[in-house]
């Protein structure tokens, strides 16, 4: 039986869908001001039985197609663990916010820290911060962590660091490190928040911030400690959603 | 259909801005309807809280204004450390100010900084806007020194209306103690300057036995709630507890009384707001004034149940008796000034029993879990979770921190975190 679980996320909607625990596919896509729509699109073209709704914009889907929810602290935790077995704790920098997802020895989850009410450090604050530099997201990910001298950003709320960019670029400082000292900023921010935790096992860095070669050897070296990243790190919520509609009954 | 009475003349009366002042009573009839009325199951007994809310601009200011053109002292308070006997001895009405609303806070923001807590802005602003009849209606206004941000706004607030200010200690030794009671002295004698009389064994000995009625009451109501299935919604008993500080005394105990008497009937019967298996949290931390109800909102929305509140309003209003054997004023003094020490405000150092208390509630309640709430700025409860977490994580309690004003922004958020922990429990 096809179960689908659909994480309707701030910048994008990522649907996954398992069959017999495995996971058969997946779909992302952005989220507009409009997601409802996009939503039910995917419902019909990727066709299950049974469907969880997780992320940002859960209610939505509760309200408009009376569809369960979890919330992503949930589904990330339980799609980290299937992806990696030995994962005990979760590290997600999403569109809009920021977690750390402390996991017990069955998958649990035992606690969880987020990042309150504004989007600092986050995937948003990173692609504004792309744009500023004139670098596309890929470029910006793939840069390669700490060449030359090592750029200190000092804020990390969106408007502020936008205009210490700036003022960096009118001091001469090199683009690319720039870049780096961002991506250094928000590593550090969230390796903060994960110390909060005894960071014990298997380290997993999920979420689309994730995709960032840049960001994860940053958050290596932050953490002292590797950090795991699936293929596909931003399908985890989702495919945890699925995970669990397939259980429900 | 429920409304919130208005009544321009009156606000006029009392030099209140009665034009933007209009806007309210749509708004929060709004908001009540929305956050109340939609309720399952709720006790019969709340229609006289219903009530209370109707009547917040109207009925009860008539009280207050009919209590002060026949002399009386009418003293706006914030705080649990208000010695509301002395008021009553002296024939005069006690009521706790709004400091909960959003709408003020910009008023506020044109003299405060920005930077601090949402309550003290609130309270602030609806002086400055002339937003709130209560304000406008009061002798005077007690403040405290239980935080920084209120201390040094009590300085402000004076330039609008007169501000008395007790000195409150911030550990509790004897030269505390001491400290607190020469205060209360105080105290007294500016509420016996209004009257123009001192008041006698015999008026204050009917003052502490009325007050401890109505935190009697209100211990019983709380403890029927503990029960599983809970007979009332969390939101119904934040309401109450907040009514508890404005409403007349011997009116507001007799209610709840009622309310009680019903909700005993409900326990007989097995008849809950919420079924037996609804996760029940307990709420501790900072007050929620009216009309401040967005953590409970975000709870009951959720699918679960609030089962206790360790706030000012809350327990820690009404935990506490006063000793009724004292034959003399210095006695009856003392014996309040015992009292009203055993607060647990986070502004004292160090207070090890609020920890205490927390976990013995959490037990009594029979919560699954704590969120504490902390508004934002708030140091001394905010630091104080720290601890708090540190005796839940000892005890296996799930514990929740939340920082957070009265601003809807982070409503998606807190919904977020909320929701994964009742997942947790």
């Amino acid at each position: 039986m096809r179960s689908l679980g659909i994480d309707i996320g701030s910048r994008n909607i990522k649907a996954v869908v398992v069959e017999n625990g495995r996971l058969v596919d997946f779909v992302c896509t952005e989220t507009t001001f409009d997601p409802l729509p996009r939503c039910r699109q995917l419902l019909a073209s990727m066709g299950a039985a049974r469907v969880m709704a997780t992320g940002y914009g859960r209610h939505l889907l509760e309200v408009h197609g009376d569809i369960p929810t979890i919330t992503e602290i949930k589904a990330f935790a339980r799609g980290s663990r299937e992806m990696f077995p030995d994962c005990r704790t979760v590290i997600d920098i999403g569109g809009q916010d920021t977690k750390v997802i402390s996991l017990g020895p069955a998958g649990n989850v035992i606690k969880f820290e987020m990042n309150d009410r504004c989007a600092a450090g986050t995937g948003k604050f990173l692609e504004v911060m792309a744009e500023a530099l004139g670098f596309t997201l890929e470029e910006f990910a793939s840069l390669l962590p700490f060449e030359g001298e090592e750029v200190k950003l000092s804020s990390m709320c969106t408007v502020f660091a936008e205009s210490e960019v700036v003022s960096l670029i009118a001091k001469g400082v090199a683009r690319a490190d720039i870049a780096r000292g961002v991506q250094s900023a928000v590593a550090s921010r969230v390796a903060g928040m994960a110390k909060r935790f005894s960071l014990d096992g298997e380290v997993v860095f999920a979420g689309g911030c994730a995709n960032s070669r840049c960001l994860r050897q940053m958050l290596e070296h932050s953490l002292g400690c590797q950090v795991s990243v699936h293929s596909v790190p931003e399908i985890t919520g989702a495919f945890g959603a699925a995970l669990y509609a397939a259980e429900a009954a | 259909m429920f409304e919130v009475k208005s009544d321009p003349a009156l606000w006029e009366k009392l030099g209140m801005d009665v034009e933007r002042f209009k806007n309210m009573p749509p708004m929060l009839t709004q908001a009540y309807t929305n956050i109340f009325l939609g309720q399952k199951n709720r006790p019969q007994g709340m229609a006289y809280f219903d009530d209370c809310v109707a009547n917040i601009h109207t009925g009860r200011i008539h009280e207050l204004v009919a209590a002060k053109e026949a002399g009386k002292p009418v003293i706006g308070t914030f705080c649990v450390y208000v010695p509301e006997e002395l008021v009553l001895a002296a024939g005069g009405v006690c009521v706790g100010l709004c400091g909960g609303a959003q709408g003020s806070i910009a008023d506020a923001e044109k003299i405060l900084p920005r930077n601090i807590c949402p309550m003290v802005k609130s309270a602030f602003g609806f002086k400055v806007g002339r937003i709130c009849p209560y304000f406008q209606a009061v002798d005077f206004v007690y403040g405290e020194t239980t935080c920084d941000a209120k201390k040094k706004t009590w300085e402000l607030l004076d330039q609008y209306v007169p501000t008395h200010v007790m000195e409150i200690p911030q550990k509790k030794g004897p030269r505390d103690k001491a400290l607190w009671l020469e205060e209360v002295k105080g105290f007294k004698s500016a509420v016996e300057k209004i009257t123009g009389n001192a008041t006698g064994t015999q008026e204050i000995a009917e003052a502490i036995t009325l007050i401890n009625g109505k935190r009697r009451a209100l211990q019983r109501l709380n403890s029927l709630r503990h029960h599983n299935p809970s007979p009332i919604s969390g939101k119904d008993m934040l309401l109450i507890q907040q009514i508890a500080f404005y409403d007349e005394p011997n009116r507001f105990i007799a209610r709840v009384n009622d309310l009680c008497d019903e909700l005993e009937g409900r326990l007989r019967e097995d008849i809950g707001v919420a079924p037996v298996s609804t996760k029940r949290i307990m709420v501790s931390g900072t007050p929620m004034a009216l009309p401040n109800w967005k953590l409970h909102h975000i709870i009951e929305s959720s699918g679960a149940i609030v089962v206790n509140e360790e706030s000012c309003i809350g327990t820690r209003y009404y935990k506490d008796l006063i000793d009724e054997s004292s034959q003399t004023v210095d006695e009856q003094l003392e014996r309040l000034t015992e009292r009203y020490m055993k607060i647990d405000c986070s502004c004292f150092t160090p207070n090890d029993e609020r920890i205490d208390q927390v976990i013995k509630e959490y037990r009594e309640s029979g919560a699954q879990g704590i969120i504490d709430y902390c508004l934002q700025f708030c140091h001394t409860y905010n630091i104080e979770a720290v601890k708090l977490r540190q005796a839940c994580e000892k005890e296996g309690i799930p514990f929740l921190a939340i920082e957070t004003d009265y601003s809807p922004e982070d409503v998606g958020q807190l919904q977020t975190r909320v929701e994964a922990f009742l997942e947790m429990l």
